[in-house]
């Protein structure tokens, strides 16, 4: 590169990072939106603008590329002018993605991870994106891709090597499909915007919250916990400075579930409704939607929605014109870490850190964002927000079983005809689920993503609610022709590749536990490495910080109990095996040293 | 006077650096109430080339070259109970650092690169005595079964006592707390 061009490209570097900071304001708390921001208008982050970030907000350089390191989404290394990202999960597994994947980086001329030697391309996996239900998909620069076949995969590479810039692409390549199959009281409503609000602000923020109470509104991102007691505790709590904080967890990442996806993309005024209704129950005044990173192409839809209700004086100082009632909506967007849908990480993430989990006590509805009381709610429940506003919380409670009211959302995918987003009341039955959805020959159920439970045909009378099947809404189905071992498999590689790395049990727990099904994977099985797997299960669930570990044991236990011919099937030996070829492991040395002598290889032991 | 036939125990350092087998020293005149009820076969502390039937093996470092594999085979094959001890035995510690570095360029700098070298003719060993390199150091668990994990850098000399008298008590060893606190 001449000087002159040398010293252009680092003018464009230091301009994109000063427009970043500016747009954000210099704020550090605002560090992953700016690297975000940098990033799309450099691919990647030099390290020249880590340090220029760095020093503007007075952070060390350290603490920046902390940040840059956590999340999958940003590159401390250049990843190509395309980056192409294959969801991975188990569904889209079974459809064939893997095969796809191969097939672009055949027709491409590189090797999965890598970029391509003239620096234009890359092809990678990623964690499910949310796109179960219209797979197999792939993020192209960020921007999501659904229905991937080998045609589509061939018009693909051809814009690449084209350099086609994607706003040229075909647009049916960027549908995403709302795909709802069964409506009742959320995906059936017609209410305005801001009705549900007026009536609230009309009767005040305590009669609100006792609506609620009464509804016994329950969290829907799958632990359940009482809406109503979050508000009160939050409520309650001293606000200093700051004020109380609502905050919307988009952070839709177990892997199998995307009914926040489409209440996002067709019911975002309930979403946003909800927040504000939050905000007038606790006091708030301050509001985030945390939008993973794999819904991007969902951001300006959602500002423009924003910006309708400030319009309509749904948002902003004096909400309906109720003096003192000020509350607005700012969108934060992840950037590919699953842990971040966990609340204490996911604040962590909107103060611009690394997405650790905090230690709790203190919870976060007292010592939340910045400290502030800060209430964490799931899409859902806070687009139910807005019914139960309008209609009651008697009529709520009337729906669903006594102990989990109203309905909840499933996201229904793999084996099955319809695959697709069903609102049900709570209190049915998988089986009614399978029926409605068209499923045959069901071997297995995941319920509740990686993290939920396996369940076997006995099981399929169990009903979705809180007091017998938990779940956050993912319900993958798996018919008898699925290896229920590739299934657990899948979800164990997926927690490995998501802990955090704070806590030693989980980071080393699940590299190991992985390494185990890897090695059953590889035909070095013995009832030996089972007793391990058992070992690692125990220490998981029992020594880790917070939920991902204890839950990354989880598959791999159900899979024992439940579908346990699909591991005795991979026992091919009665005495230990070494986990890899050794004699494999010296041909690296064989080759460097040019021998081949008797002593240069191990002789075949046989068990 | 009759007495139980004494135990046998055989010892080695495998990729490691001898601290296990130091800190094993360590239990000092306990030594003396060790030798009453076990023997040493192969050892450092022996000479004895070749392990006979033992009752414990006692495994130091991790696995990183050819040899190191037929010593913790020929362990396995002969002893009743096979303990890890230390980093390197349970998790290839620190001389699993060069798994992050291309095998050949670890030889090349060390065997090809250097004032001191005669960059002409410095050549990689290749003599067939020599074992042969595995491109990444091993910890011993993933070449055979492991029936013990005893942990430290090294254990002090105080747990590996508590460890070989459970043992040899007949009981699961047991270590509190404070004999498994490092910093």
């Amino acid at each position: 590169m001449s000087q002159l061009a040398q010293t252009c490209a680092i003018t464009d570097l230091d301009q994109a990072v000063d427009e970043a900071l500016a747009r954000h304001g210099g704020d550090s708390t605002r560090l992953l939106q700016i690297l975000i921001r940098a990033q799309e208008r450099l691919d990647w982050l030099p390290p020249r603008a880590v340090t220029r970030i760095a020093a503007a907000l007075g952070l060390s350089r350290a603490r920046v590329e902390g940040v840059v390191g956590f999340y999958s989404f940003l590159h401390a290394r250049s990843v190509g002018r395309y980056r192409v990202l294959f969801a991975d999960n188990i569904v889209e597994e079974m459809q064939g993605a893997p095969a796809l994947m191969r097939r672009l980086c055949e027709r491409l001329w590189i090797e999965p991870g890598k970029v391509s030697e003239d620096g234009l391309v890359s092809v990678d996996a990623t964690s499910c994106i949310g796109m179960g239900d219209q797979g197999p998909s792939a993020l192209v620069n960020g921007v999501t891709i659904t229905g991937l076949d080998e045609e589509r995969i061939d018009a693909i590479s051809e814009l690449i090597r084209e350099q086609i810039s994607l706003e040229s692409w075909p647009r049916e390549f960027f549908a995403v499909d709302d795909n709802i199959r069964r409506r009742d009281i959320l995906l059936n409503d017609r209410l305005a915007p801001g009705e549900a609000l007026r009536r609230a602000v009309a009767i005040g923020g305590g009669a609100l919250l006792a609506q609620v109470k009464t509804a016994n509104l329950r969290g829907r991102g799958g632990a359940g916990f009482s809406t109503a007691q979050k508000w009160e505790f939050c409520r309650e709590a001293p606000a200093q400075g700051g004020g109380r904080v609502v905050v919307c967890n988009a952070d839709e990442g177990e892997p199998g579930t995307f009914k926040d996806r489409v209440l996002l993309t067709s019911f975002a005024d309930h979403v946003f409704e909800g927040m504000t209704l939050a905000a007038l129950a606790i006091g708030a005044s301050k509001g985030f939607l945390y939008l993973r990173g794999e819904y991007r192409y969902l951001r300006d839809h959602l500002e423009q929605v924003l910006e309708r209700r400030r319009a309509e004086r749904l948002l902003g100082n004096g909400i309906l014109g109720a003096p003192g009632f000020d509350f607005d909506i700012d969108i934060h967007l992840g950037a590919g870490a699953y842990i971040c849908g966990e609340e204490s990480a996911l604040i962590e993430s909107l103060e611009g850190k690394r997405g650790t989990p905090r230690i709790r006590p203190p919870f976060p509805v007292t010592h939340g964002y910045l400290g502030q009381p800060t209430s964490v709610n799931n899409v859902e429940t806070l687009a139910l927000v807005p019914i139960i506003a309008a209609r009651g919380g008697e009529w709520f409670a009337q729906i669903g079983t006594k102990l989990s009211t109203g309905t909840k959302l499933l996201s229904v995918s793999g084996d099955c005809a319809a695959p697709g987003v069903y609102e049900f009341p709570f209190g049915v039955t998988i089986a009614e689920v399978l029926e409605a959805c068209g499923a045959m020959d069901t071997q297995g159920v995941q319920l509740g993503g990686a993290a939920g439970m396996t369940l076997a045909p006995h099981e399929f009378g169990r009903r979705v609610a809180f007091e017998d099947a938990p779940t956050a809404g993912a319900l993958m189905v798996f018919d008898g022709s699925r290896d229920m071992f590739a299934v657990a498999r899948n979800f164990v590689r997926f927690f490995a590749h998501e802990s955090c790395g704070f806590c030693t049990p989980c980071r080393v727990g699940t590299a190991l536990l992985r390494d185990c099904l890897d090695k059953l994977q590889q035909g070095n099985g013995s009832p030996l490495d089972l007793v391990e797997i058992e070992r690692l299960d125990r220490v998981l669930q029992t020594t880790s910080h917070c939920g991902l570990g204890q839950a990354a044991a989880n598959p791999v236990l159900d899979g024992f109990r439940n579908f346990r011919a699909a591991y005795d099937r991979r026992m091919l030996h009665r005495e230990f095996q070494p986990a890899f070829n050794l004699d494999a492991a010296l041909a690296r040395a064989r080759q460097l040293t040019g021998r081949d002598d008797a002593s240069a290889h191990f002789p075949e032991r046989r068990s | 006077m009759t007495s139980a036939p004494k135990l046998r125990i055989a010892t080695t350092s495998l990729a490691g650096c001898f601290g296990c087998h130091t800190s094993f020293l360590d239990i000092d005149e306990r030594l003396l109430d060790l030798v009453e009820v076990v023997e040493f076969d192969r050892s450092p502390f022996t000479d004895i080339k070749h392990c006979g039937p033992c009752d414990i093996g006692i495994i130091e470092g991790g696995v990183c070259n050819a040899e190191n594999v037929h010593v913790l085979r020929e362990f396995r094959d002969n002893c009743k109970v096979l303990v890890a001890i230390g980093a390197c035995a349970i998790n290839g510690g620190l001389p699993a650092e060069r798994n992050h570095l291309d095998l050949q360029d670890i030889l090349i700098e060390v065997y090809q690169t250097g004032p001191s070298l005669d960059a002409e003719h410095a050549q990689i060993p290749n003599d067939p005595e020599l074992p042969l390199l595995l491109d990444k150091v091993r910890p011993i668990r993933e070449v055979v079964q492991v029936d013990y994990f005893l942990d430290g850098c090294p254990p002090s000399g105080d747990a590996i006592w508590k460890f070989l008298t459970d043992l040899l008590a007949g009981k699961t060893p047991s270590l509190p707390y404070p004999l498994r606190h490092f910093d």
